[in-house]
């Protein structure tokens, strides 16, 4: 049933160029010897050299990155325990609330939620800096994670928990030999969304940073507002050159483990 | 309960009450309050020194003024209307755009689906800022856009798209497409062929069979992605500020600049409730829908 008609054949072929043309163009001219954006003249790598010597890039980059390693860690943990408890929590006092309080932020509009973090932080006087950039991206990461954790805990036989807990083990031991095992592909993704939406975000950030940190997308957003750049170019590309390595090894883990459980289904 | 169950349920919990509810409902306060001189700039402050009567005081003080002020004022209400509008048409064509790619990732050999699907995916891990730049250069006057299409001969001389609205048309579409995609593409994939090999022996022809089989069993795929597009696209700040022109009013982007420009915390909070109840609809719309989905497959 599966053919490739002249009609789809076109509108992929369409489609995909549309998705990936714009960033392929920044991808070239990142290579560009003339500084003019329009103007093709010659190829050189010097704005690579010139971004790894701009210090501003390279402290925003270093602040984006503290702040998406720990709050990614901070998400992760409290995500996991978030979709452990909708999932497994059974009643409690208050669930309509938590379940709501888990599915609101991924549908918040960020500019609401960079606002009201920030005019929390202001009332109970906080200073602003790096510490509350994580606070903040763990707060709606870990939704994020909850969500994607607590969809691979509906799914997974309880049964397999049960006999761990028949057989002697304290629940902590049974989650963490029986449960943490099997949801651990969805507890990775969760982290690795956790940390791709802290290094991407610019709206919260620019909310909650204050003057004394400012992060790589905050940087990058104000050198925008001036015009295209060599060096924002040669950023783009390292950028979009770390998510397609990521993203590909990525796939190709996890089509190897489907084909090494298949393989070892078919020995059984 | 025991004590290992309470604070496995208490640390998330508290931690989503002090983090989202509790500086929502400071926003919501603040949406009361009546702008002043002074750090933070706005009052009543809430004190609790003076115990209830203080608390009487204080909310004596709260009014609806800045609601009464959005209403009256055309920019607050012309901005929502706008947004709305831009949302509207921007979710219209990436439905136009994403079903067709969606469609044909569907039928495509099923050797070719992992990359196909790969393909899609990578957009959406790549930074939504990055991708929102690479936009900038292509729709600028001497753009790679405006080259070609004079290229072509279908224009003499080179369209103004960057900064006004089909820019801004153009950049969520290109942004969001992959949410579009991604939920027709499921529901497509499910689709069962042999009932359109059943409705073309019956005589139906191909196009027919299309619009009686493929489009409705995948309603609710086109419901979830025009969803998926349409809520964060009425929010949206980053795309009209970089590609938007003085005519693009986004209420997004007036809530930005009311709070850092203007300073005047009082309407940037009543900005964002009214926004926020606008959303609610949607939301709880998309809700109903994945709830059917939900319930279809089991």
């Amino acid at each position: 049933m599966r053919r490739l008609t002249w009609f789809n054949a076109t509108s992929l072929t369409l489609g995909f160029a549309f998705l990936y043309i714009p960033m392929i163009v920044v991808i070239i001219y990142s290579f560009n010897e003339s500084r003019l954006v329009t103007v093709w003249g010659g190829f050189s790598t010097k704005w690579y050299g010139e971004l790894f010597q701009n210090e501003a890039f390279l402290d925003a980059a270093w602040v984006t990155f503290k702040v998406g390693f720990f709050s990614s860690i901070i998400a992760t943990i409290l995500g996991t325990m978030g979709a452990y408890v909708l999932v497994r929590g059974g009643r409690f006092f208050g669930r309509t609330l938590f379940s709501g309080m888990i599915y609101a932020p991924l549908v918040m509009p960020e500019v609401i939620t960079g606002l009201s973090l920030l005019l929390l932080f202001i009332s109970i006087g906080l200073d602003r800096g790096l510490f509350t950039i994580i606070l903040a991206h763990a707060t709606f990461s870990m939704c994020y994670v909850s969500v994607v954790v607590s969809s691979r805990l509906v799914s997974f036989d309880r049964s397999v928990e049960e006999a761990a807990l028949d057989l002697g083990c304290t629940p902590f031991e049974a989650f963490r030999l029986v449960t943490l095992p099997i949801i651990a592909p969805a507890v990775i993704s969760g982290w690795l969304l956790a940390l791709t939406l802290s290094l991407d975000d610019l709206v919260i950030a620019s909310f909650v940073a204050g003057p004394s940190a400012t992060t790589l997308p905050i940087k990058v957003f104000s050198s925008i507002r001036l015009g295209v750049s060599p060096e924002i170019n040669a950023l783009s590309t390292i950028l979009i050159g770390l998510v397609t390595i990521g993203t590909v090894a990525a796939s190709l883990t996890t089509k190897r483990a489907v084909l090494r459980r298949n393989r070892a289904e078919r020995m059984a | 309960m025991n004590l290992r169950r309470f604070s496995l349920i208490s640390v998330p919990y508290l931690w989503l009450l002090a983090l989202f509810l509790v500086p929502f409902l400071i926003v919501l306060k603040i949406s009361v309050s009546d702008i002043a001189l002074s750090i933070p700039p706005y009052t009543p402050t809430l004190d609790f020194s003076e115990g209830w009567a203080g608390f009487k005081d204080f909310l004596s003080q709260l009014d609806f003024e800045n609601f009464t002020f959005l209403a009256t004022d055309d920019l607050y209400w012309k901005s929502y209307l706008s947004s709305l509008q831009i949302a509207f048409i921007a979710t219209f064509f990436s439905l136009l755009i994403g079903f067709p790619i969606a469609y044909g990732m569907a039928n495509a050999p099923s050797e070719w689906q992992p990359t196909l699907m790969l393909l899609v995916i990578l957009p959406f891990w790549t930074s939504f800022l990055i991708r929102v730049y690479s936009l900038i250069g292509i729709l600028s006057q001497e753009g790679m856009l405006n080259q070609f299409l004079m290229w072509l001969g279908l224009i003499d001389d080179p369209l103004t798209i960057l900064n006004t609205n089909v820019a801004v048309y153009i950049g969520i579409v290109y942004t969001y497409v992959p949410f579009m995609i991604l939920p027709i593409y499921a529901t497509l994939t499910k689709l069962d062929g042999s009932l359109l090999e059943a409705a073309e022996d019956l005589g139906c022809s191909r196009a027919e069979a299309f619009w009686r089989i493929t489009v409705p069993l995948s309603k609710a795929g086109i419901i979830a992605g025009c969803f998926l597009v349409f809520i964060p696209a009425l929010g949206e700040f980053v795309i009209p500020s970089l590609l938007g022109g003085s005519e693009t009013l986004m209420i997004g982007k007036v809530l930005y600049e009311e709070f850092f420009a203007n300073r005047d915390w009082p309407v940037a909070g009543a900005v964002a409730v009214i926004l926020l109840l606008i959303l609610i609809i949607p939301i709880v719309l998309y809700q109903r829908n994945e709830q059917k989905i939900m319930e279809a497959e089991q």
